[in-house]
């Protein structure tokens, strides 16, 4: 058991460390004195702090508090003002978009989408602030903007779910209502709309990034789980040298399947499956509606679905078609004018 | 380490009670409906069709009734819809009807005991227009009820009013009117299947004859204009299908194409008249009695009870699991109509569920 390494076995306690030093006028803003926490050493690392908040963070901390205000406090009226009713109902509650009568109109009555509109303004630049943060971080500390790019893949699908696709269609309506269940309401009805999202191609690449984003992660994960016995999650003292276990990490794989990625490959792997989930997911909602109307119609144009047997006789036409009247209003007895 | 790890399992457990206290027990039924490997199947669960199996059971009769002899409009005083019937057969059939309607008040729910032609009690004039809508749902729609037809029964099953009926929601005043817009949905109730989907439906598809079809019949766009927010509505409405016959979708659509009638099974056509049907109920034999009705049978906006699938399916794929009882009491129904195409054409025996 001491050796399978499934939870975290050993916390290493040192005087916490204030990081490397940066530049000076970013450096005050880093402030906090360094602690560690037992508990927090269990899931991660035990040192907190200290913390960059910075102006940027501020700004986007700031904004994203008014659009989870306005959100939160529309769930709150929708049940009367009542805090046991918000909290059993929270998951049903939701602030959604504007009708559809009121198109691409900028401004419309606060409570048939007024305040969604501005919630979502509120959150959005919240959300372009804090990557604007993330890549100002990455570059303070010397290191690649990789993390802040993989991020920015996630706002493509936000900004295409909630911005640029309603715009495309001429209607806010058709963005995505904030609430729990009924953004996945939303999900299911966008695809009875257009003929059936699995037959989008674009979905289906991204379900296989996603799935794969899945499956790389436990490889990578448990490989190095696996050989951390040997030290194998210290990588660079393992990659160059023959017989450590980053070797026999490759070595299975390569037993195992023939192929195998190397310390630094792996990652690559890992960061352009999750980087391609959210963006060819996000190419398919752009198309839906836009380019396509029907994408099972689509599908079976371009020979993707194929046609089964129909097992029960006749298939009955559309009775829309037969040419049914329904029988003439009656004569009612009884009833006093 | 090992008392800590023992220690996990107690709040583990619980949280995969509260995960899995959303779902439904188990044993799941699954039965081919459709071509084989295509997930068309119909859900069933077991342990639920035998819950509801004696509120579908067809009530004792003592069979059918001779229709010679005197007729009851001869006979008795103020016999308006049925003197054409044997008193024989009249008598029969009140009897029947207080048992399915009023077994509790017995006759005196609607008659005036000194006098049973007087008209003075409101339930007698509304059970008069209610016998003359069986008679129409049996003969004008048989598209939708075939020869199985309906009776009082198929509604009341022993109650004064059937047990579902829906009445429009009064309009949702929540935070003045500002903020926290309902907008008829995200409201945990039945009429949505508890989802957040549209809850208030009925009056626009079951009354008014709202656009119901949202998905466009040409791959790229030619012009269909209808929203997410109509889909939704459209959406809650087949959830409303789905939990009144107690099916999933495949029983009526392929799922992988909702609209094409060429890939749905034959039932789905059924439904189509059964909405029609609906509103013509609603609207020429409900709305039109309003007036009849004292305020406490009344909805919150004052509007009459109306019908919708689970007023007479509650529950099951058929009422009463297509059990006609109309053979002892042919007066509420009239000849067969000539049968559409394909219409009645046997369903594979695979494909009823029920046994």
């Amino acid at each position: 058991m001491e050796y399978q390494n499934l939870f975290t076995q050993v916390q290493v306690v040192a005087p916490p460390h204030h990081g490397v030093s940066i530049d000076p006028r970013d450096e005050r803003e880093r402030f906090g004195q360094p602690v560690l926490i037992h508990l927090f050493g269990r899931l991660g690392n035990a040192q907190l702090g200290p913390i960059y908040l910075g102006g940027l963070g501020i700004a986007s901390l700031f904004f994203g508090i008014i659009a989870f205000q306005i959100i939160g406090w529309n769930m709150l009226a929708s049940v009367n003002w009542d805090p046991i009713q918000f909290v059993r109902q929270l998951f049903w509650l939701s602030l959604d978009p504007p009708l559809p009568k009121h198109g691409l109109s900028l401004f419309m009555p606060l409570n048939e989408g007024g305040w969604w509109m501005m919630a979502g303004f509120f959150l959005t630049v919240s959300i372009l602030l804090w990557w604007g943060r993330m890549y100002r971080r990455a570059i303070a500390l010397g290191m690649g903007t990789h993390i802040a790019w993989g991020f920015l893949a996630a706002i493509w699908l936000y900004l295409v779910l909630g911005f640029i696709r309603p715009i495309m269609m001429g209607s806010w309506s058709e963005a995505v209502p904030f609430g729990v269940f009924s953004h996945l309401d939303w999900t299911a009805a966008f695809s009875l709309r257009y003929g059936n999202l699995f037959y989008n191609p674009f979905h289906m690449l991204s379900i296989v990034f996603l799935y794969g984003s899945a499956l790389l992660f436990a490889m990578h994960g448990a490989t190095i789980l696996a050989v951390s016995r040997f030290g194998g999650e210290r990588e660079i003292e393992q990659i160059v040298d023959r017989g450590t276990a980053s070797e026999r990490a490759a070595l299975f794989w390569r037993w195992t399947m023939g192929f195998n990625a190397t310390m630094e490959s792996i990652h690559r792997w890992a960061w352009w499956f999750a980087v391609l989930t959210p963006l060819v997911g996000g190419i398919g909602i752009l198309l839906t509606g836009t380019v396509v109307d029907n994408w099972y119609l689509w599908a079976v144009k371009h020979n993707v679905a194929p046609s089964y047997p129909y097992v029960f006789g006749t298939p009955i036409p559309d009775p829309a078609t037969s040419g049914f009247i329904p029988p003439a209003a009656p004569v009612i007895t009884g009833v006093k004018p | 380490m090992k008392q800590l790890r023992k220690f996990w399992i107690l709040p583990a457990l619980l949280a995969c009670i509260l995960v899995l206290s959303g779902c439904e027990r188990p044993p799941i039924e699954a039965v081919q409906h459709g071509y084989r490997g295509i997930a068309m199947d119909l859900i069933y669960n077991p342990r639920i069709l035998a819950e509801q199996a004696d509120n579908n059971a067809v009530p004792p009769s003592n069979g059918p009734v001779p229709a010679e002899g005197p007729k009851a409009g001869a006979v008795y005083k103020n016999v308006k819809v049925l003197n054409n019937l044997s008193v024989a057969q009249f008598s029969a059939f009140m009897v029947s009807m207080t048992s399915w309607v009023a077994p509790e008040q017995g006759c005196t729910y609607c008659h005036n005991a000194a006098n049973f032609a007087d008209d003075s009690l409101y339930t007698k004039n509304v059970a008069r227009n209610m016998i003359l809508m069986t008679q129409r749902v049996n003969t004008q729609w048989q598209d939708h009820v075939a020869q199985t037809g309906v009776t009082c029964y198929t509604c009341h099953r022993g109650n004064n009013i059937p047990q579902q009926v829906w009445f429009k929601e009064p309009k949702q005043q929540t935070g003045n009117g500002l903020l926290g817009n309902k907008d008829g949905q995200n409201t945990p109730v039945a009429a949505s299947g508890y989802s957040s989907l549209p809850n208030d439906y009925f009056t626009q598809y079951l009354s008014k004859n709202s656009n119901i079809r949202v998905q466009g019949d040409t791959a790229l766009p030619t012009g269909n204009k209808h929203s997410i927010h109509e889909t939704e509505a459209t959406y809650a409405l087949m959830m409303h299908f789905s939990k009144s016959l107690g099916v999933n979708c495949t029983y009526c659509h392929n799922s992988r194409n909702f609209s094409s009638w060429e890939e749905s099974p034959p039932q789905r056509a059924r439904a189509w008249y059964a909405i029609r049907m609906a509103q013509d109920i609603n609207n020429n034999y409900m709305e039109p009695i309003t007036g009849l009705f004292p305020p406490h049978r009344l909805g919150p906006t004052g509007d009459v009870a109306k019908a919708n699938c689970a007023t007479c399916h509650q529950g099951a794929y058929k009422p009463l699991y297509g059990v006609s009882m109309l053979p002892d009491y042919p007066f509420l129904t009239g000849p067969a109509k000539p049968a559409l195409k394909g219409q009645d054409s046997a369903p594979s025996a695979k494909s009823v569920a029920m046994k």
